[in-house]
Order: structure tokens, then C-alpha cells, then sequence
């Protein structure tokens, strides 16, 4: 079985904060760290291999700097590294990123491909499915457990707003995985050994084949028009006086806007 | 379109610098330069003091749009339900169908012709129905597809669907296929006057920050949207619509949905759809500050949420988070005890119509968002709280 585990090197968004003069991000000192659901994406790549063979390939996206998440999956188990980058790729939306991983995908090749079921940075959720479309293969979101791998086949459990659904699945097909699936691993001072001493496989636009017009900014359908600093709400009250007293006056507040 | 400095007016001054949320100026030989991590927010644009950053457009920005048409929402259902978000989006469509002067449709997959007018009577001009078997139940493939077919068929200008498990699985196949842009999870939409491209308003950088997207050479537009953001249009039992009937005689699954289990825990049968939501943290301290939260949770006919301290301490279930790595929840009051109010939780819940913070702390950040807030012990408010309540409801 060919695993492939796409990951993100995300900004620890719970680190960012606002400066509320400038309403401006404050990044200084802001750790970067795996996308949190990839690790369980890794763990579930690992753990297909444990059960059924094969091997877990990590690829990733991004700055020459990404290289240390992928150090960090290797250090894991994981049995290779392989790190997309290129100034071309610079500025991609969710859709020039999908196609560049799809045709590296395409590239080295994958039965089972795993993704986090979103980055924490731009939570979009779309890069998996948009992959699978581009490879012309199945997807299966929201996977909360896997319950049989088959030479041709799997059936998982995707969960839903109401419960979960069982769905089987041909191979090749994509996943996006969520907490719940498993407990992420650490890394063994042996693997982290190893990792450190691993050489990381380095792919670029030219050795994936990709159409230059659907990469970057160029191949990218959205653009971000500006951003700007949620608002912060104008209509609070702090309730004051005596516990009694606060708690009337929110139920009279409430009784007010017909909440009540 | 790129961004570019104009070294002769540039100062030096740095502003730019500290504004770029993408770290994508460095300073080189003393004045500002943009770096290829740019991705074209503008921000600095509006801070540099010397007007020296400019918006330079090239040829290439000039490419034909297609020629679209119409304003659509899809229509989700599940067990013969018609979502809620599926109203609202029908609300949201009409009101972009009227700025734009167009009209709009509903596309509905597995449900009935009753299904269809239900959505016509909600404000759809028009509602593209297929009755077949094989879009009856959620399935990415047939879904994506048949969705797919349907646009390139009639080339509407917009695509809405709801950013629920099921629009965020198979929307962005759609995406792709298309080539076009999609935009998840949207709080507002609005249409650019001069433009007519559609202005798609996310929160960004796990919510520390909105962005406004758009999708300017590429069509249709699409984009999913949180549930319970938007307001429903008004009903009206007398409107006439068109129903025409779609077929998915030619679509291939490789997916099959053998089995939907359903799991509804006691008190939260789906918050994303609650009315009210008693929403406990790490200061509810435990399973004793939980039962109080239940016990106003039911005296207000509520939901129990929870903060992601909550639920990593063990006193709560997972489906119970709320936030950036939970669930998204839009309900009517939204009480957050002893929740201090870390982004990744305002993110899920701050577009509540009313939230009411308890929390020990003055200065926690969650009564910057709140419309009420009482600065005290959740185990010293709750009790009074759900007794004046039982109070008023004559419970």
C-alpha cells in the first residue's frame, strides 16, 4: 500500500494575537508547528502501514523552512519526506495548492492518500476533496475511524452533524481525518535520531510537470481584496450592583428583546 | 495585479512592515520591498504614510468573465429534512439576486416535489429537483457531478451552499472541476457595486482577523456559508416557481454509504441548530459546575456547549466544543460561564444575536464580545440565575 500524507506548517494560530491599535496581526515570536490534524493524519498513515504494509510517504507545500515539519513527521516513522517548493507556487489559493499536490501526488504516486480534515490557519477544509477531484479519485471527509483496508477497497466512518456514516470507498481514494480517529504518537529519541540524518526528497514546478498558468497567484481563482479587524461589540452591558440585582436586570434585559 | 513600492516616495518609516500579516515586506537598503509571499490583501496600501505602495494592475487581470447568470443555493437535505441553512441561504441569494437584477434558484437533490415548493415558497425563483436514487443519500461523487453538470449546463453567476459537513465535502470538488474559486465559510456577503464581483467576508488566521475574498476573473462565484449567519427570507404560501426536474442517469459512484447511524446525546441534539446554548469552560471547574450548567441549560430549553479546556479536562464530550476546532454556533443567547475567551473559541460563537459572559476575571477577553456581563463565581450566578429564570417561565 502507497500512503501519502499531505501536512501544513501552520502559524500556532492560538499564539497570534491583535494589536488593537494598529489592528494589525502580532506574529513576532508566533511558533510554527504541524497543522494539529495532520498529526492524526501521520498516525493513520502510520497505522494503515502497521496493519496492512506498504509505505508512508509525508509531503508538504511550502517555504524551504517547511522542511522541519517534515523532519518532525519523519522522526515519527515515517519512511520518506518530500518537500513541493518553489517561488511559483507563491500567493496559491486553495485551488492552485490542490493542483500543485495533485500533480506531485501524480508524481510519486499513492493508493491512499490521508490530509487533517483542515489547517488551522486558514480553516478552509477544501485543499483534500479539491485533490481528489484533480486526481480524478474518491474522497471520504470527516473520517472518525477506519473500520476494514482491502486490497481494493476500505470502509470508514464519516462523521455528520447527526451521527456518522459508513462509507466504502475503491482504492485509489482520499481522506480527511479528524480528532476523534486516533491519539497521535510521539516521536522515539531513535526516530528523532534518524530524522535528523534523513535526506528530504526537494520537488519543484519543472519535476511535477504542472501548467505554470495554474499555479500561484496566477492560477489562483480568489484573491484576497483586504482584511481588517472583527469588530468588537458596541452594545454591552456590564451588569452592576448586587448578585440579586445583576441577575434581574439581565432578566429583565432578556424579558425585553423577547428573549425570554 | 500586483503590489509594488515606490522607493522614491518610500521613507523607510517601517509601517508597512508591522501591517503585513504575511511578513511579505523586508527592508532592503533602507526602503520597503514586497517579497513573493504577498498575497495581495493591501494592507499596507492604506497604512503607508507617503502613499508610496501602489496597486499595479497588468493585462492579464482584464480576462473575460463568462457569461453567468442567476443566483444559486444548494439546497441540502438529509432524511428528507431540508437543512435550515438551506432557508437562509435562500434569504442571503435574494437579496444578492435583486442587487445584481437577476433571479435565483434552488438546487435540490433526493428529496420531493413538496420538498422543492416548500424552498419556492421560502423565496426561490426556480429549484432544479432530481428525485433519483442515487443523490437520495449524501454522497460526494453523484453530488459534486451532477452539481458540476448543472452549472456548466446553465451558468449561474453565483453558487451558495451551506459550510455543513456536507457543503464542505463535496463543494470543493465542484471547485475544482469548474476551475473556479470557492470561498468557505463566509459570515457576510455584499456585491461591489462598480464590479458586480461578489465581496466574501471569512474570519481569517483562526479568526484573529476578517478577510474580504473575491473572485474576480472566474465564474461562477462560489461560496459556502456558516449556518446560522444569515436571516431568512419571508415566506409567502402564495409564490409560484418553476420546479424542472434533472436526472443523474449518467453518474458513477465509487463511494456507496452502506449505513447512517445517528447519535443525538441527551441534552445537545445538534447545536449547531439551538436556540440557546449554556456554553461552560475551565472555570465551570468540573462535573458539579456542569449540573449546574444543565440544570439552566433546561430550564431554558437550551444546549450544553463547551470551550475546547472544557473538553480536554474530560468533563464534557467532544461534540459539545464549540470554536475554531469545534462546532460553529449562531444560536439566539449564547451564555459562556467561566469561558475566558480564547480566539479559537470566540471564532465558533461571537456571531450570536446575544451572549451573556460570566466569568470571574473582569478583564477576560469574552466580555469584549458579550451583551451582558456579570463579572462573578459561575457556582455563586448559575443558581440564581436558573432560579429567576424558573421565576419568569412560571416553571
Amino acid at each position: 500500500m502507497r500512503i501519502v500524507v499531505c501536512i501544513k506548517q501552520v502559524p500556532d494560530t492560538a499564539e497570534v494575537r491583535i494589536n488593537p491599535e494598529t489592528n494589525t496581526l502580532i506574529r513576532d515570536g508566533v511558533p510554527s508547528i504541524i497543522n494539529p490534524y495532520d498529526l492524526h493524519a501521520l498516525e493513520a498513515g502510520l497505522q494503515i502501514k502497521e496493519k496492512a504494509g506498504g509505505s508512508v510517504t509525508v509531503l508538504t507545500m511550502g517555504p524551504p523552512q517547511a522542511e522541519l515539519a517534515l523532519r518532525e513527521s519523519l522522526s515519527l516513522g515515517v519512511d520518506s519526506a518530500i518537500l513541493l517548493s518553489d517561488r511559483a507556487f507563491a500567493g496559491s489559493d486553495t485551488w492552485a495548492t490542490a493542483y500543485a499536490l495533485a500533480k506531485a501526488i501524480e508524481h510519486i504516486g499513492a493508493d491512499i492518500i490521508i490530509c487533517g480534515k483542515q489547517a488551522i490557519d486558514g480553516d478552509t477544509a477544501q485543499v483534500g476533496p479539491e485533490i481528489a477531484e484533480f486526481l480524478d479519485i474518491p474522497h471520504i471527509a470527516y473520517v472518525r475511524k477506519i473500520d476494514e483496508i482491502g486490497e481494493k477497497s476500505m470502509v470508514v466512518q464519516r462523521l455528520m452533524d447527526d451521527g456518522y456514516d459508513v462509507v466504502e470507498s475503491s482504492l485509489p481514494v482520499l481522506l480527511t481525518v479528524v480528532r476523534e480517529l486516533n491519539s497521535p504518537r510521539m516521536p522515539s529519541l531513535k526516530g528523532k535520531m534518524a530524522a535528523k540524518k534523513a535526506e528530504i526528497r526537494k520537488l519543484t514546478a519543472v519535476d511535477i510537470g504542472a501548467e505554470e498558468n495554474n499555479l500561484g497567484l496566477k492560477g489562483s481563482p480568489t484573491q484576497v481584496r483586504n482584511i481588517f479587524a472583527p469588530e468588537a461589540r458596541k452594545d454591552r452591558t456590564m451588569l452592576e450592583g448586587t448578585m440579586e440585582e445583576q441577575i434581574n436586570s439581565l432578566a429583565k434585559g432578556l424579558a425585553e428583546l423577547k428573549c425570554l | 495585479m500586483f503590489i509594488r513600492v515606490n522607493k522614491e516616495k518610500c521613507t523607510g518609516c517601517e509601517t508597512c512592515v508591522m501591517s503585513c500579516p504575511y511578513d511579505a515586506i523586508a527592508m532592503k537598503e533602507g526602503k520597503a520591498a514586497i517579497t513573493e509571499l504577498c498575497q495581495m490583501c493591501r494592507a499596507c496600501i492604506s497604512v503607508c504614510p507617503e502613499g508610496a505602495i501602489l496597486e499595479i494592475e497588468e493585462e492579464s487581470d482584464k480576462k473575460e468573465k463568462g457569461q453567468g447568470r442567476g443566483v444559486w443555493v444548494f439546497a441540502e437535505q438529509r432524511d428528507n429534512t431540508i437543512a435550515n441553512v438551506s432557508f437562509e441561504l435562500i434569504g442571503a441569494g435574494r437579496r444578492l439576486a435583486e442587487m445584481l437584477g437577476t433571479d435565483i434558484s434552488a438546487v435540490l437533490f433526493g428529496a420531493t416535489e413538496s420538498h422543492a415548493d416548500e424552498l419556492i415558497k421560502w423565496g426561490a425563483d426556480r429549484v432544479y429537483l432530481c428525485t433519483d436514487e442515487l443523490v437520495k443519500n449524501f454522497n460526494d461523487e453523484p453530488y459534486s457531478r451532477l452539481l458540476s453538470d448543472l452549472i456548466t449546463e446553465h451558468r449561474p453567476e453565483i453558487v451558495l451552499a451551506g459550510a455543513t459537513p456536507i457543503g464542505r465535502s463535496f463543494i470543493p470538488r465542484v471547485a475544482a472541476r469548474l476551475k473556479t474559486g470557492l470561498t468557505a465559510d463566509c459570515t457576510a456577503l455584499e456585491v461591489d457595486v462598480e464590479t458586480k464581483n461578489l465581496l466574501q467576508v471569512r474570519p481569517a488566521f483562526g479568526g484573529n482577523i476578517m478577510a474580504t475574498i473575491v473572485c474576480p476573473h472566474t465564474r461562477p462565484q462560489m461560496a459556502t456559508v456558516r449556518p446560522r449567519v444569515m436571516k431568512r427570507g419571508e415566506y409567502d404560501a402564495a409564490r409560484k416557481g418553476e420546479i424542472v426536474k434533472v436526472s443523474a442517469a449518467n453518474i458513477q459512484s465509487r463511494t456507496r454509504v452502506i449505513d447512517s447511524v445517528k447519535e443525538v446525546s441527551e441534552a445537545a441534539i445538534n447545536l449547531q441548530e439551538a436556540n440557546i446554548i449554556v456554553a461552560g469552560g475551565r472555570g465551570v471547574g468540573g462535573d458539579k459546575g456542569f449540573a449546574l450548567l444543565h440544570e439552566l441549560a433546561e430550564a431554558l430549553g437550551g444546549s450544553i456547549g463547551a470551550s475546547r479546556a472544557a473538553v480536554d479536562e474530560g468533563w464534557i464530550p467532544y461534540r459539545h466544543q464549540v470554536g475554531q476546532t469545534g462546532k460553529t454556533v449562531s444560536p439566539k443567547i449564547y451564555f459562556a460561564c467561566g469561558i475566558s475567551g480564547a480566539v479559537q473559541h470566540l471564532v465558533g460563537m461571537q456571531s450570536s444575536d446575544i451572549i451573556i459572559a460570566i466569568n470571574k476575571n473582569a478583564e477576560a477577553p469574552i466580555f469584549n464580545v458579550a451583551t451582558y456581563g456579570i463579572v462573578g463565581d459561575v457556582f455563586e450566578v448559575l443558581p440564581l440565575l436558573t432560579k429567576k429564570i424558573k421565576e419568569v417561565k412560571g416553571l
